[in-house]
């Protein structure tokens, strides 16, 4: 009989200034039995008030213990890399002001957050999959998706195909964004996915489910697990490098927003979709209508808004009809 | 002296959001000045008003030269300020993150991309600037190292230091940034703090200014020469660090000569009140910045050292 090996360990531990140590933790399960060496990383909680790949992170583990013998590779999970900011539902890193997606690769003899950007990457590094869940923000729900700078295209559309997510969204390239996690590793090789699904500071327990669905199939594929495999469903791609995939909805006043139309609901053009209220004056101020065919993937979740605030994104009929 | 609204929106249950801009002069675009980008920008807020104070008197007795028109934003986001909160008010983000701005986008990208139409074709750009952490700096002004930044121009505000930095990522965002992409020769300007107001501070600031101004003949003014100033890399700061964790007990001031060995700071335990580490100079030198917070956390850089004396 095979049991499983798991360990929880420090990925970093140093003192606070009042009593209290800041540490990031791992959770490695690994095969007593046949190991072929392989690891893949499940990483969440880099913005503090995205939760739902808390589940996921659970639902994983779960998994695995339930059918201990298929597992042939190394899981590690680490379920918290802004412990301050999941304690204090805040989005970046509380005390610095700063978002933990917009420091990597860190720098070794840096500040403490710099510190530990790189003892993430350096954790990280030559896995042979990371998964990096995010859930959108507290304003926007998002239909499960996994988003890919067009630069690692080549290597991560064939494997974010297995992930069981509704959409892959291949975007342009924006320098700005050479600071994320999933940069720093695509840059150095290894191949990460980053998932966006849901909404802040909830848990949706069925994009939990279908994502651990996808990270099994996954884990199936790189041939760390051996168990059942779950039917997986085949995402929309839009490449989108060129940004003509994608119809943005930006409130034109500000208001509270009145959604109509749910994450995932198909629209015709000049379709109402939601309208924005004036409740001191009782008026409509805006309705809000679809520029064009195609499907709301990303929809606002918070009502309040002001001139400019996103309040939807429609994939357009094209890439629903596969023809990114 | 003319006020101008550079950009404005409604706002649901405040006053509408304003930017608001000063002119003087009248001719070709000049040269513009920027004060606050985020709620917390005093200092930055208090030096443009003293600016605008001296102008528009500049202006009355006619010592604006003829083609010359210059703009002074105090504030770039009232709103941010009005409730103290360093970033947008409903989503956190910051201004100085969205440029050159979009302006069919987000709240932050319109405002970034509504100032940035009116402000991109001014000969020269000047930014009252912070730092993300809290201290004090000796007064300086930093470009970054785009190919288009012109140090000589630089030295003529007279102070200290100027500092050059290579761009990092997040830098291409900045309006510095982009005003040097668009031509503009752009200068941040750092005086010594940010959530005070120190007063000395501004005006030397403001002084600066007018002395670059009077050096370009662009107004005639007479301040004090001010520096000669030394030109330094950014890489070359030493950064002293705190090992420990603790309560900061600093022992000097950012603008101090050091010497090789001079206790700058001790860490102490908060509770027991020992020194747990004392930390040092590594060389004789100039405190070009001083981290100014009761907690030190690990590795928190304590001090900017610029190698050498003045
Ligand atoms: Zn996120």
């Amino acid at each position: 009989m095979s049991e499983l090996i798991e360990n929880i360990e420090d990925v970093v531990r140093f003192p606070l200034p009042v009593d209290e140590e800041f540490v990031i933790k791992r959770h490695r399960i690994e095969p007593s039995g046949e190991n072929i060496g392989k690891r893949i990383c499940i990483v969440t909680g880099i913005h503090g008030d995205e939760l739902e790949g808390q589940y996921v992170c659970y639902e994983i583990a779960r998994r695995i213990r339930r059918d201990s013998l298929s597992l042939k590779g190394i899981v590690d999970i680490y379920p918290a890399m802004n412990p301050f900011g999941i304690d204090s539902i805040t989005r970046g890193i509380p005390a610095f002001d700063l978002d933990m997606n917009r420091i990597f690769p860190g720098n070794f003899d840096g500040d403490m957050n710099e510190f530990t950007a790189s003892m993430i990457v350096k954790e990280l590094e030559g896995a042979d999959l990371v998964i990096d869940i995010h859930a959108s923000n507290i304003f926007l729900t998002e239909i499960p998706q996994i988003r890919i700078n067009e630069k690692s295209e080549k290597e991560l559309v064939p494997i974010a195909k297995k992930a069981n997510m509704d959409l892959i969204w291949v975007h342009g390239a924006s320098t700005v964004l050479e600071s994320t996690l999933a940069y720093s590793l695509n840059s150095r090789g290894t191949n990460t996915l980053v998932v966006e699904m849901g909404v802040g500071m909830r848990i949706t327990p069925d994009y939990g489910e279908q994502l651990a669905d996808g990270i099994i199939s996954i884990m199936s594929e790189l041939g760390i697990w051996e168990g059942e495999v779950p039917k997986t469903k085949e995402a929309i791609v839009a490449y989108d490098a060129d940004g003509d995939d994608v119809c943005y909805l930006n409130a034109p006043c500000s208001g509270i927003y009145m959604k109509e139309k749910e994450h995932g609901a198909i629209v015709r053009s000049g379709e109402s979709v939601g309208k924005i209220i004036d409740p001191l004056s009782g008026d409509v101020l805006a309705d809000i209508k679809a520029p064009e065919n195609g499907m709301i993937f990303t929809v606002r979740e918070y009502p309040v808004v002001e001139e400019g605030s996103l309040m939807g994104r429609i994939l357009r009929e094209k890439v629903l009809n596969g023809e990114s | 002296m003319k006020e101008t609204i550079i950009y404005s929106f409604k706002g649901l249950y405040r006053d509408d959001f304003r930017v608001k801009g000063y002119e003087f002069g009248s001719g070709g675009k000049s040269v513009c000045i920027l004060g606050s980008m985020r709620g917390n920008e005093y200092q930055q807020i208090y030096s443009c008003s003293l600016l605008v104070k001296k102008l528009k008197k500049l202006e009355v007795e006619g010592k604006i030269k003829d083609g010359h028109t210059l703009m002074v934003i105090p504030c770039c986001n009232p709103y941010s300020v009005n409730i103290k909160k360093r970033f947008w008010s409903i989503d956190n983000t910051d201004i100085n993150r969205m440029f050159p701005g979009y302006d069919k986008g987000e709240t932050t990208q319109r405002i970034a991309a509504g100032i940035f139409e009116n402000i991109k074709d001014y000969k020269y750009g000047i930014q009252f600037a912070s730092f993300y952490m809290p201290g004090h700096f000796v007064p300086q002004i930093r470009m970054m190292k785009t190919g288009n930044e012109k140090v000589e121009l630089a030295k003529k505000f007279g102070l200290p230091f100027v500092v050059l930095h290579n761009p990092r990522p997040f830098d291409t965002a900045t309006l510095n940034y982009n005003w040097q992409i668009w031509e503009t020769d752009a200068f941040s300007i750092y005086t010594s703090s940010t959530e005070k107001i120190d007063k000395i501070s501004a005006r030397q600031g403001v002084n600066a200014i007018l002395t670059f101004l009077a050096k370009e003949g662009i107004i005639e003014y007479q301040g004090f020469a001010g520096f000669s100033s030394k030109v330094v890399e950014s890489d070359k700061f030493i950064s002293i660090r705190a090992n420990a964790a603790g309560i900061l007990d600093p022992m000097v001031k950012a603008g101090d000569n050091v010497m090789q060995g001079q206790v700058l700071a001790y860490i102490i335990d908060p509770y027991t009140a020992e020194i747990i580490q004392t930390i040092t100079a590594t060389t004789d030198a100039v405190v070009a910045f001083e981290y100014d917070s009761p907690m030190a956390y690990k590795n928190t850089a304590l001090f900017k050292l610029i190698p050498g004396g003045w």
